[in-house]
C-alpha cells in the first residue's frame, strides 16, 4: 500500500489522532495486513508515537503484522458452538491445514483464526471461510468443505 | 424528505407516510439479520425480487427486508401481510410457489408452516407459535416491522415521538426523573440504575459531556445488541438523543464491534438519514438542542466492553481499563463526564418516555423492571433471541419458549451472564430472572447470554473454556488477572487432561480470591466466576476428573475412549468408511475394531453409527476392553444361513 | 489545598487533598510494598502489591493504595491476614517469571511466599511498565513500548528509535525490578536487527 493511499485514509478522518484505530482498521481491511511502512506513515502524519501504534496493532485481534493467506478460515469458538463440539472442528482444520490459530501456511493458502461468536448460534458449530458461513459442521464435513478451496 | 423543524411537522410527516401505505396491500417481510443471512436469506431475497417482477406483481406487492425476528433456528423467515402468514426455513426454490400460491391465490402452503412438535399441528400465525406466544417483546418486537435502512419505516411505527415529547414538553430534569422512576437498570452487565448514572453526569461540573452506546457485545454466545442495532438502529439513536438531552451532552459515540459489519452499516445509514431530517444535528426539531453522533468500530478486544477500557479505546489507544477509583460518569472520555450504556438499555428509553415510568414499572419484579432480551443458545431446540418480562422463571424460558433439550437428552445446566457469569443447575430453574435473583444464585444477568447445557457437557471443561477465553482476552495489565488466570487455566486444563492432583481445587480457590479482591477491573474481578459456580454446583465432576481420571459427561478427549461393542456391531462398514483417520479396522462381515493408537477421538464413528445398532460407545475411567480375537470376528448372518 | 485527616495503622496522618493513600503513608514514614510505583510517573495500578484495607463509614474493603485517593476519616490498615495472603499470592505469581529478582526475594521472605509454588516460566519481565512509562513520560522518547496483550504481553524497543536514543540514555535499566535483565536483553535483541551509524559509533569505529 503506497503512502498516497495511507494519506487519503488519514485525511478521511481529518488527521485526528483519536481515529488512530479507525485508520488502522481501514488499512487492514484494504491491504489485509499492516505493513511497517504504513505504520510509520501513520505515526508521522497523526503525530502518534510508534510504540503506541505497535501496541494497538498487537493488542486488537483485527490487526495482522504479517501477510494473510488467500483464504481466511474463522472457526467460531463462542460458547454455543463450543458446547456443540467446535473444538473437534478446529482439531480437524488444524490437522488438514497444518496451521494453528493465528497462523498462515507457507503457501499463503489459508490463514486460521478462532473468533468468539459470529452470532449464528443456531447454526453451530460454525466455520466461516472468506465470509461464507458453513453451519452445523462435523469433522467429516469440515474435510469436504476445505477440499473445495485452492 | 425535507428537514423536519418541529414536533408538529414530525406528526405531519408521519401522517403523510401512513396515508401512502395501504394496510391491505400484500407485503412480504423477510428476515435479513446476520443469522438469517448465514442461512441463505440473501439468496431468498434476490429470488423474491426476481419472481415478483416475473409474475408482474411489482406494483402490487411490497418487499420489506427487516432485521432479526429472533427465531434463528428456523431461518430464513418470511411473514406475508396482511394475513400474517408465517413461513420458515425458506429456500430460493420455495419462492415461485409462495408468490403464485400465497400472494396471488391467497392459499397457505402447508409444508412451509411451523409444526408444533407436540401436537403436530400446523401453525399459520407467528403469535400462535409457542416460541413467540410466551414472550413479551416490547423492545425487540419492532424489528419485524421496520426495514432498518428506512427511516420512513421507523417513523411509520411512531418513531421519534418520544424524542419530540422530551424536547418539546419536558425539561431535561423531568426526562431524567422519568428514567429514574422507571428504575431502568443497565442491560449490559452490572445492572447499575441508568437514571442514577445519568444524574451523576448531569450534576458533574463542566460544559462538555458525552453519551456513549456500548455495542461491543463480546460475550460469546450472545447477540442481542447486534440484532437490535442491526434491526432497529433508530430506536437506539432516539434513546441516545433523549439521554443526551437529559444529561446535557451534545456529542455521542457508538462503539460497535467491527465483526458486526451489518450493524456498522445500518447505524451509519440511520445517522445519515436522521441528520438529513433534522432528528440529529443542530437545533433538533426546532428545540434549540444540538446533538451529533460518531461511530467507532471496535477492533476486537473483549475487555473493551468494560467502561473505562472502552473509553480508552475511543481515545485511540490500546483498551486497558483505568486504575482510578473515580466513576466514568464523573471522569470519563477525555476526562469529561460520560454516560455509557449498552444498546438494549438505550433502546428502552424511548418506550419509557412515550408510555411513562408507571407503565414500565408494571412489568417485571420488585427490583428488576421491564423486559430482558436473552440469546437462548447451546443444547436447546429453539435457538434464538427471546424477550421476556423480568421475573419469568428460567424454566419457562428454556422449556416453554426454547422447546427444551433436543435429542431426548437431559438438561444439566444453564450458563448465564457471559464469561463473568455462572452455571445454574436443574434446582435453580424455578428462579425468576432478575438482576439480584441471578446474582444471589451465584450467576449474573450480564448482557443476556443464556447457554443451555445437556448431560453431554462437561462442567469442568466449561470452566476451562471460559478461563481460556478470559485469559486470551485479558488486557494483561494487572497481575491477579494476567498471571492468576494463566495459572488457573493451566490447572483446569490439567484436570481435563487427567493430570489433576490433590490440592488443585484449593489452589484454584486461592487464585480466585486474589483475582476477586485485587484485580484492576470488573472483568478481572469476575474472571473466577465460571470456576466458582461450576465448583459450587458440580463439585462431584471435579472430583471424578481428579481422583478417578473419569469425565462423567464423556466429553474430555484425554479421558475417554471410543469403543465398538462387539455384540452390537453389524459390520455395516459405515464408521470405517467415515473415519477421517483410518483408525477403524473393519471389513465385510467382520466385527469392527477401533485402533486406539490411531484414533484421534473426533467422534465421527459415534455419530455415524446407525441408531438401530448404536454399537459405538464412549467409555471413561475404565480401560478399553481388549479387541475381539481374530477368529471370533466374523459375523454369521442368519438370513444367509437359510 | 485543603488538608485531610485519616488514620493509617493506628497513626493519625495529615494528607493533602488529592494525595493517594500510598503517598500519605510514605509521608508519615509508613512503608507499603510496591513494584510498579515510581514517584516521577503517573500511577499505574498494575502490580496490585500495595493493596491495603480501608474502613470507611463502617464498611471495610480492599483497595490499591497507589491510586486510591485519601478521604476524610478513613481508617487504613496496611497489613491484615487477607492483605498478606493476597500479597503472598501476587509475589508467588511473579516469581514464576523472575525467581531470582532480589526485590521479589526480599518481599517473599517478608510474606512467606514460596517461589516454587507455580511452575517456572522464566521471562524475567513482570510487566511493571517502569521502563515503558519512564521512556514516555520522563524522557519523552517512546523508544520502548508494550506489545500484545494478556499473557502474551511483552516489552519491545522500536529499533530505529532505540539506535538513536538508547546508547546514551539507558536510564530505564536501573528502574527494572528484575535487575535490568529484561530491558537490556530486549534492547540488544532489537539493535542486533538494526545496524546503524550510531551503533558503529558506539562500538568505537
Amino acid at each position: 500500500m503506497d503512502n498516497e493511499r495511507v494519506d487519503q485514509i488519514i485525511d478521511k478522518y481529518n488527521r485526528e489522532p483519536s481515529y488512530l484505530i479507525q485508520v488502522l482498521l481501514d488499512i487492514q481491511a484494504e491491504n489485509n495486513w499492516l505493513p511497517k511502512e504504513a505504520l510509520e506513515r501513520v505515526s508521522e502524519r497523526l503525530q502518534v508515537p510508534l510504540t503506541r501504534i505497535q501496541h494497538i496493532a498487537t493488542f486488537y485481534k483485527a490487526f495482522s503484522l504479517v501477510p494473510k493467506g488467500r483464504h481466511q478460515i474463522h472457526i467460531c469458538m463462542g460458547t454455543a458452538c463450543h458446547v456443540r463440539g467446535a473444538s473437534r472442528v478446529l482439531d480437524k482444520v488444524e490437522e488438514m491445514t497444518g496451521i494453528k490459530p493465528g497462523e498462515t501456511d507457507l503457501d499463503l493458502k489459508f490463514s486460521l483464526e478462532i473468533v468468539n461468536c459470529l452470532g449464528c448460534c443456531a447454526l453451530g458449530p460454525v466455520m466461516e471461510i472468506d465470509g461464507k458461513t458453513h453451519g452445523k459442521m462435523s469433522p467429516a464435513q469440515t474435510t469436504d468443505v476445505l477440499k473445495n478451496y485452492e | 424528505m425535507p428537514r423536519i423543524n418541529s414536533p408538529a411537522e414530525l406528526e405531519e410527516v408521519r401522517k403523510e407516510i401512513l396515508s401512502k401505505r395501504d394496510p391491505n396491500k400484500p407485503c412480504i417481510t423477510l428476515c435479513s439479520g446476520s443469522a438469517c443471512h448465514a442461512s441463505g436469506s440473501r439468496e431468498v431475497a434476490a429470488k423474491l425480487e426476481e419472481e415478483i417482477q416475473k409474475q408482474g406483481l411489482s406494483a402490487e406487492v411490497d418487499i420489506r427486508k427487516t432485521g432479526c425476528h429472533g427465531f434463528c433456528e428456523r431461518g430464513p423467515i418470511i411473514i406475508i401481510r396482511p394475513e400474517e402468514i408465517c413461513y420458515f426455513q425458506i429456500k430460493p426454490e420455495d419462492v415461485p410457489e409462495i408468490v403464485s400460491q400465497t400472494i396471488k391465490e391467497k392459499k397457505v402452503i402447508e409444508r412451509l408452516l411451523y409444526t408444533d412438535p407436540n401436537t403436530k399441528e400446523k401453525i399459520i400465525h407467528e403469535s400462535e407459535i409457542p416460541f413467540y406466544k410466551n414472550q413479551g417483546r416490547i423492545v425487540f418486537g419492532s424489528n419485524v416491522s421496520v426495514d432498518p435502512k428506512s427511516i420512513e419505516d421507523y417513523l411509520a411505527i411512531g418513531g421519534y415521538a418520544a424524542l419530540a415529547k422530551a424536547l418539546s414538553g419536558m425539561t431535561a430534569d423531568a426526562v431524567l426523573q422519568e428514567v429514574k422512576k422507571a428504575n431502568l437498570r443497565g442491560r449490559g452487565g452490572g445492572g447499575f440504575p441508568a437514571g442514577t448514572k445519568w444524574e451523576g453526569t448531569r450534576n458533574a461540573p463542566g460544559d462538555i459531556k458525552y453519551v456513549i452506546v456500548n455495542a461491543d457485545e463480546g460475550d460469546p454466545g450472545a447477540y442481542m445488541d447486534r440484532s437490535l442495532l442491526e434491526g432497529n438502529p433508530h430506536a437506539v439513536l432516539e434513546g441516545l438523543t433523549i439521554g443526551a438531552y437529559a444529561v446535557g451532552a451534545h456529542e455521542g459515540y457508538i462503539y460497535v464491534r467491527q465483526e458486526y459489519p451489518l450493524a456498522v452499516e445500518n447505524v451509519n445509514i440511520a445517522i445519515k438519514t436522521a441528520m438529513e431530517l433534522g432528528l440529529l444535528g443542530k437545533n433538533i426539531l426546532g428545540s434549540g438542542f444540538d446533538f451529533t453522533v460518531k461511530v467507532h468500530r471496535g477492533a476486537g478486544a473483549f475487555v473493551c466492553g468494560e467502561s473505562t477500557a472502552l473509553m480508552t479505546a475511543l481515545e485511540g489507544r490500546a483498551g486497558e481499563p483505568r486504575p482510578k477509583y473515580i466513576r466514568s460518569n464523573i471522569v470519563g472520555l477525555w476526562g469529561k463526564p460520560s454516560v455509557l450504556n449498552n444498546v438494549e438499555t438505550w433502546a428502552n428509553v424511548p418506550l419509557i418516555i412515550n408510555k411513562g415510568a408507571d407503565w414500565f414499572t408494571q412489568i417485571g419484579t420488585e427490583s428488576s423492571k421491564g423486559t430482558k432480551i436473552f440469546s437462548l443458545v447451546g443444547k436447546i431446540t429453539n435457538t434464538g433471541l427471546v424477550e421476556v418480562p423480568m421475573g419469568t422463571p428460567l424454566r419457562d424460558i428454556i422449556f416453554k419458549i426454547g422447546g427444551g433439550i433436543p435429542g431426548g437428552k437431559k438438561f444439566k445446566a444453564v450458563q448465564t451472564g457471559g464469561p463473568s457469569g455462572g452455571c445454574l443447575p436443574e434446582d435453580a430453574l424455578d428462579l425468576p430472572v432478575g438482576f439480584d435473583e441471578l446474582t444471589k444464585a451465584g450467576s449474573m444477568m450480564g448482557s443476556g447470554g443464556m447457554i443451555v447445557m445437556d448431560e453431554d457437557t462437561c462442567m469442568v471443561d466449561v470452566a476451562r473454556y471460559f478461563l481460556e477465553f478470559l485469559t486470551d482476552e485479558s488486557c494483561g495489565k494487572c497481575v491477579p488477572c494476567r498471571e492468576g488466570m494463566r495459572q488457573m487455566l493451566k490447572i483446569l486444563t490439567g484436570i481435563t487432561k487427567g493430570k489433576g492432583k490433590e490440592g488443585d481445587i484449593e489452589l484454584l480457590e486461592a487464585l480466585a480470591e486474589t483475582a476477586m479482591e485485587a484485580a484492576l477491573c470488573a472483568l478481572g474481578k469476575s474472571s473466577p466466576n465460571p470456576f466458582l459456580s461450576t465448583l459450587k454446583y458440580f463439585r462431584d465432576e471435579y472430583e471424578a476428573h481428579i481422583q478417578e481420571k473419569r469425565c462423567p459427561a464423556l466429553s474430555c478427549k484425554e479421558l475417554i475412549a471410543f469403543y465398538i461393542d462387539p455384540a452390537k456391531c453389524n459390520a455395516c462398514t459405515t464408521c470405517a468408511r467415515k473415519c477421517p483417520s483410518d483408525a477403524i479396522i473393519g471389513g465385510k462381515n467382520l466385527i469392527h475394531i477401533i485402533d486406539q493408537e490411531k484414533c484421534t477421538k473426533c467422534g465421527t464413528c459415534f455419530e455415524v453409527c446407525p441408531p438401530k445398532f448404536r454399537a459405538v460407545t464412549k467409555i471413561s475411567g475404565v480401560p478399553v476392553p481388549p479387541p475381539v480375537p481374530e477368529e471370533a470376528r466374523t459375523i454369521v448372518r442368519e438370513s444367509k444361513q437359510k | 489545598m485543603s488538608e485531610v485527616l485519616l488514620q493509617i495503622d493506628g497513626k493519625e496522618v495529615k494528607a493533602k487533598q488529592g494525595m493517594t493513600v500510598l503517598e500519605a503513608a510514605q509521608s508519615a514514614g509508613i512503608s507499603i510494598p510496591t513494584l510498579c510505583y515510581h514517584e516521577k510517573l503517573e500511577p499505574f495500578g498494575a502490580c496490585r502489591l500495595c493493596i491495603v484495607e480501608v474502613e470507611s463509614r463502617g464498611s471495610t474493603r480492599l483497595v490499591v493504595s497507589c491510586v486510591y485517593p485519601v478521604e476524610k476519616n478513613i481508617i487504613v490498615r496496611t497489613r491484615s491476614e487477607k492483605v498478606d495472603r493476597i500479597r503472598k499470592m501476587i509475589l508467588e505469581l511473579q516469581m514464576a517469571h523472575a525467581p531470582d529478582a532480589f526485590i521479589l526475594q526480599d518481599l517473599a521472605k517478608e510474606y512467606g511466599a514460596d517461589k516454587n509454588r507455580f511452575e517456572k516460566e522464566p521471562s524475567f519481565c513482570i510487566h511493571c511498565g517502569l521502563c515503558v512509562r519512564y521512556c514516555a513520560e520522563v524522557k519523552k522518547k517512546n523508544a520502548i513500548g508494550f506489545v500484545d496483550r494478556g499473557i502474551r504481553k511483552e516489552i519491545s524497543f522500536i529499533p530505529e528509535i532505540a539506535a538513536k536514543e538508547c546508547w546514551n540514555c539507558k536510564e530505564c535499566f536501573p528502574l527494572c525490578p528484575t535487575e535490568a535483565l529484561q530491558a537490556a536483553y530486549v534492547l540488544v535483541e532489537a539493535l542486533a536487527a538494526f545496524p546503524s551509524p550510531s551503533a558503529e559509533h558506539a562500538s568505537g569505529k
